[in-house]
């Protein structure tokens, strides 16, 4: 305190080189000759892969036309009238242009349930979580197959485009999840014939491909009915579609089930809770919500092989592209390249939504059951 | 021993729960249960399929694979033509099956290391282009990317006249691509038993090194010990005997190409398909194998005084390597089940063949499907049992 003549130190500012988007530059791409090879080649290949997506998406596009003849030029890049003109067929397939508004009410009204549902701060989540699960389903089917309410009915075999995709792939998730809960439940059980059965089905759907197994759901199915009883292709298709994913939901809630603490099993049974009981009010809470972000990552899974039903004959997205890919009237060199990124963009912000989505749940809930990195010693 | 008989007088004394409430009767009566209710599903399922079967009068059995299958196929690593049976006609789709999963893993990790390396890159830009290849890829159905491939561009590629030239004497064209065919002369023999010896020599060299260095701290150069050895020396035998290796060119004669080897458009879109899919996955549990090795470990590693590649090789590598294989496995895994969607753009593997149009010319439809799977169910259980060795071999051994 005595000695007055102390000047304060003062930090020198950082020097020019450090600051600024030239430093950025220099420490990010251009740090050694090495890296500035590597920034010159990704350079090129964006260039390159830019310029071939502006040339064929927006340059030399076609954006109005009649038919194929107004794509078939020479270096002609998308056929964009193509897709804006069979743009209700990839959305609805053959679905009567008349009761096409049902198949927007129920997106609308899957919308209205799942948005608030998907916010974690909006609360009521209970009511919303009934409205989803249980009203829902019942809204939607009977405004889609109609027959009732003195709506008209419509075939499955008139459905078709995205509305089949969201079909197959809400319906086998949400078919797959009861199903997988208990063959998890079936798999961790002390009973060894449950265990057994529980095991050799997950095993079984985990090791064969989805092909075989819808193959076996559109061949093998029929056989395995009563003599002269059938149904509906799309039903073949949705059980198998739900077997095959409730296989791998059970994995999913098996990690689940072993995260959680054995003292939560056994405080639930001190509390004399019944097997029931312990598992729908204390074990199954906890480990679903642990598994939500994998729930989500079967969807998206899911989601890309519904596209799988055009080879049993049903024409989800996927199908009804390919089935118009071939139209003569749109016949040019480009319509089938059109067709396949229109229906890549679909299916694309579909699952990048949902993965984001998933990831940002994964944070959420890290609610700190599993230790995380190390930290120290 | 007083304690125990205490507990069981205890046990004895509390007033007995009914017969039905007891676990043990429990559980014995829902496996009986289970038992029951599968018994009699299994029991419809095979009465229905034999009333089935029977109205449309196929006789069930594995009689059909004897008889003559009257079809041919495009693409046949054994021999096979019409005339030969349906078993046969099994054995070539299985090995078209193989065959595209094997190249396909091969093409799919190494582009998959690849990008899950540059990920990880200090280059801003090369991280940026691997994260967008990464999202872009894995967010698109494999088969809408197969028919990208197949229709929208190898089936849309001129014909053989204008057929577009590829570096070293091949040549693109709709009907595939056309690549010269190696020829071997006399002589080439040696150049094989050359790389061969190469090849045992720099393994052995390899343990000598390990020896030594266990020995003395010291190692011998490995790497050029292996240069000079695998690849300089059959190199020096093909130059010496006057490169005994011939190529058969293909040419276009008329309307087609003749001579050299042909990979049918089928065939490359699937390869291509299912190695740039899978990489995409396989990038991503590269970068979290790398990312999964605590930056104690290098530090530690840089303590010791390891340079770069030493750190990489003897610390970073094999622990990342323990996170990375058994996701890994079970991508090679989906890559061979999904060979099964060659089936939509006629590559003609075993969902295709067998499952195509051995089952539609039969109606075997149970034992052909039958089959299938357990086809495909005994390439993953040999697949995870591989890994279950592999797992403990690799396990940390902790106190």
């Amino acid at each position: 305190m005595a000695s007055e003549s102390v000047s304060p130190v003062t930090m020198a500012p950082p020097r020019r080189a450090a600051l600024g988007p030239v430093a950025w530059l220099r420490e990010n791409l251009f740090s050694s000759w090495g890296n500035t090879l590597l920034t010159a080649i990704g350079l090129l290949i964006a260039y390159k892969a830019a310029a071939a997506i502006l040339e064929w998406g927006i340059l030399n596009a076609t954006f109005t036309g009649e038919d194929g003849s107004a794509c078939s030029r020479e270096g002609a890049g998308a056929c964009w009238p193509y897709i804006a003109a069979k743009f209700g067929q990839f959305m609805y397939g053959r679905y009567p242009s008349d009761e096409r508004w049902r198949v927007d009410l129920v997106y609308a009204l899957a919308l209205a349930g799942l948005v608030p549902l998907m916010i974690p701060r909006v609360p009521g989540k209970l009511w919303n979580a009934v409205y989803v699960f249980g009203v829902f389903p019942v809204l939607a089917f009977f405004l889609l197959t109609g027959g009732a309410f003195g709506l008209a009915p419509v075939d499955t075999s008139l459905w078709g485009g995205l509305l089949v995709t969201l079909v197959v792939a809400t319906v086998g998730i949400a078919g797959s999840l009861p199903i997988g809960i208990l063959l998890a439940l079936g798999r961790r059980s002390k009973m060894p014939i449950v265990r057994w059965v529980s095991i050799g089905f997950i095993e079984f759907v985990r090791g064969v491909p989805l092909i075989t197994v819808l193959f076996m759901a559109s061949v093998m199915l029929p056989l395995f009915l009563p003599p002269g009883m059938s149904f509906d292709k799309l039903l073949r298709a949705l059980i198998g579609v739900a077997l095959f994913a409730a296989a791998y939901m059970a994995e999913n809630i098996r990690g689940g089930l072993q995260a959680i603490p054995r003292g939560q099993f056994e405080a639930a049974e001190a509390l004399g809770l019944s097997y029931s009981k312990r598992m729908g009010l204390v074990i199954l809470p906890q480990a679903l919500k642990l598994v939500i972000p994998g729930i989500v990552n079967t969807f998206i899974g899911l989601f890309k092989d519904t596209s799988l039903v055009l080879i049993i004959g049903l024409f989800d997205l996927l199908g009804i592209v390919q089935l118009n890919n071939t139209d003569q009237k749109w016949f040019s060199p480009t319509t089938a390249m059109t067709g396949y990124v229109f229906a890549g963009f679909v299916f694309w912000m579909f699952c990048f939504f949902m993965s984001r989505y998933s990831q940002m749940l994964e944070r959420r809930l890290a609610t700190g059951h599993e230790r995380g990195p190390l930290r120290g010693g | 021993m007083a304690v125990a008989t205490s507990t069981r007088g205890a046990a004895r004394s509390a007033p007995r729960a009914s017969f039905f409430y007891r676990p043990e009767v429990r559980q014995a009566i829902y496996q009986i249960v289970t038992v029951l209710a599968l018994a009699v599903l299994f029991y419809i399922l095979v009465t229905n399929t034999a009333a089935n079967l029977r109205k449309q009068n196929i006789a069930s059995g594995f009689d059909f694979i004897h008889r003559t299958s009257g079809f041919d196929v495009s693409q046949t690593l054994i021999a096979y033509d019409n005339s030969m049976t349906y078993g046969r006609a099994f054995l070539v789709g299985l090995l078209n099956t193989l065959l595209v999963a094997a190249i396909g893993i091969v093409l799919a990790t190494v582009l998959g290391f690849v990008v899950g390396i540059a990920r990880l890159s200090s280059n801003w830009l090369v991280a940026k282009l691997a994260a967008i290849y990464v999202e872009v890829i894995r967010n698109v159905p494999l088969l809408l990317q197969l028919f990208f491939w197949y229709f929208a561009v190898l089936k849309s590629l001129p014909g053989p006249r204008q057929s577009h030239p590829v570096p070293g004497g091949g040549f693109l064209n709709v009907r595939g691509l056309y690549l010269p065919a190696p020829v071997p002369e006399p002589g080439f023999d040696l150049v094989l038993l050359a790389g061969l010896a190469g090849i045992a020599g720099s393994i052995l060299l390899y343990l000598a090194s390990r020896r030594r260095q266990r020995l003395t701290g010291h190692r011998l150069p490995v790497l050029w010990g292996t240069l000079a050895l695998a690849v300089a020396m059959p190199l020096a035998v093909f130059l010496l005997l006057g490169q005994p290796l011939a190529f058969d060119y293909p040419e276009l004669k008329g309307f087609n190409f003749q001579g050299g080897m042909v990979l049918q458009p089928e065939f490359i879109a699937l390869l291509v398909g299912l190695a740039i899919y899978t990489a995409s996955f396989i990038a991503e549990i590269v970068r979290a194998g790398i990312l999964g090795v605590s930056k104690g470990q290098k530090e530690a590693a840089r303590a010791l005084g390891l340079s770069n590649g030493q750190m990489l090789r003897l610390v970073v590598i094999p622990q990342a390597m323990r996170i990375i294989i058994p996701p890994l496995t079970s991508q090679f895994l989906n890559l061979t089940k999904n060979s099964s969607l060659g089936v939509a753009i006629a590559y003609p593997d075993l969902v295709s063949v067998w499952a195509g149009t051995v089952l539609n010319q039969t109606g075997q439809a149970v034992e052909v499907i039958l089959i299938t799977m357990g086809v495909y169910l005994s390439l993953s259980l040999l697949t995870s049992a591989f890994m279950n060795w592999f797992n403990r071999r690799m396990a940390l051994v902790e106190r």
